[in-house]
């Protein structure tokens, strides 16, 4: 768990018993000191959490805000900086600012098929591949639109909101962005908006994205207001959840037991998540601190927490 | 003597203040992380600058840097600033 409490420093904390207790990391993700005329920087917040390839047990990865990479070879109690990123000639170029938040670094992803494959988004820069384990790292953003750039194409500076990689399948991947939802089928290297599909009046901005374990075709979305004034809520105070089995060719609104008005849910891109029961669960809570629950894979919703704090992760502890 | 904020006491098994030697708030840190593994992360972040919310006074007079001398007989407070009302 990573924590930023109150007025203190960032820091990652463990739990071994499924959070009765909970240890400091002796040295959390930190940036190296800055030398002479180097940009200083300093983790403000460590926003992402991945657990390592299978193969590397104790291996995480952290990503945080300043866009930073780090990685844990003891289970999260040190952490190191992944120099191959937060030192690239070109990272001052792939990251800008953008936003009063900052920039920062999230979905970190791992091939299953090889620990040295790795893909990282960054909002606000992109996503990015490595194929040396964090090395070096090449932009991967052919095809995404960032329509608050004035250039319609270019390689780098897109805002991925939440990126997934297929376990069962590693060479799909899709992504919610800030403008759009994609997905990309390597190795090729140019996305395909699949949100063109979503019905216009809904459109196909959101922050969250979770695939169905078992069906690489198979994927839910939470769409929000990206209209306008951007209130980032339930799109007409209606909140849904939309679902592709065809891999973002059709998409299917699934409501059921969700409020059908004045309901102005805004869910996080790490609240919602899906469980590995043979018929999927899924899951997301919202900033107003509900958690909301189906057990059918999206046809049905009930609410299973209320009064909680503003919610920004939602994980399946299995 | 070093009086320490809350949010850090759980650092200190709950001490509102410790006596920690040093000549400059660098080595008192120093010397307080010793004492309390973690806690000069939580107020100092790695490029040696003190937190935005944090601030540190030297008996009544506020430290921007952690090359402030600090004498003996001294007081160093460390202070959570004022945050969001």
């Amino acid at each position: 768990m990573a924590a930023k409490t109150g007025h203190l420093g960032p820091t990652v904390l463990r739990s071994v018993d499924r959070g009765r207790t909970w240890r400091e990391a002796s040295q959390p993700p930190a940036f190296r000191k800055a030398g002479e005329g180097e940009e200083a920087r300093a983790v403000q917040r460590v926003f992402w959490l991945t657990p390592g390839h299978a193969s590397e047990s104790g291996t995480w990865f952290a990503g945080s805000s300043p866009a930073g990479l780090f990685r844990s070879q003891d289970g999260g109690e040190r952490w190191t900086p992944v120099a191959g990123f937060n030192d690239h000639p070109m990272r001052s170029k792939w990251v800008t600012a953008g936003t009063p938040d900052g920039e920062f670094l999230h979905s970190i992803l791992i091939d299953p098929r090889d620990p040295r494959h790795l893909y990282i988004g960054i909002s606000i820069g992109g996503i990015f591949e490595s194929m040396d384990g964090g090395g070096d790292w090449t932009p991967l953003n052919e095809g995404v639109e960032a329509d608050f750039l004035p250039e319609p194409a270019v390689p780098y500076g897109h805002d991925p909101h939440c990126v997934a990689l297929h376990p069962l399948m590693p060479d799909r991947l899709y992504h919610q962005n800030h403008c759009g939802l994609y997905r990309l089928d390597r190795p090729a290297r140019r996305w395909i908006r699949v949100g063109r599909a979503m019905p216009k009046k809904i459109g196909d901005i959101g922050f969250p994205i979770v695939l169905d374990p078992a069906d690489p075709d198979t994927a839910w979305v939470f769409p929000m207001d990206g209209r306008t004034v951007w209130p980032r809520t339930a799109i007409d105070g209606k909140p849904a959840v939309y679902r592709t089995q065809d891999a973002g060719k059709t998409w299917r609104r699934l409501d059921r037991g969700l409020p059908r008005s004045k309901a102005w849910f805004t869910v996080l891109r790490q609240a919602m998540c899906t469980d590995r029961h043979v018929r999927t669960g899924l899951y997301f809570g919202t900033t107003g601190g509900e958690v909301w629950a189906s057990t059918n894979a999206g046809e049905r919703w009930s609410c299973i927490a209320r009064h909680l704090p503003e919610i920004y992760s939602v994980t399946h502890a299995a | 003597m070093v009086r320490i904020a809350s949010p850090l006491r759980s650092y200190t098994s709950g001490a509102s203040s410790v006596t920690v030697d040093g000549a400059t708030l660098h080595e008192i840190l120093a010397n307080l992380d010793r004492r309390f593994p973690g806690i000069r992360f939580r107020m100092v972040d790695e490029q040696d600058c003190i937190r935005p919310h944090m601030r540190v006074f030297v008996n009544t007079s506020e430290a921007k840097r952690l090359s402030e001398p600090v004498r003996a007989g001294d007081t160093v407070h460390v202070i959570c600033a004022l945050s969001g009302g």
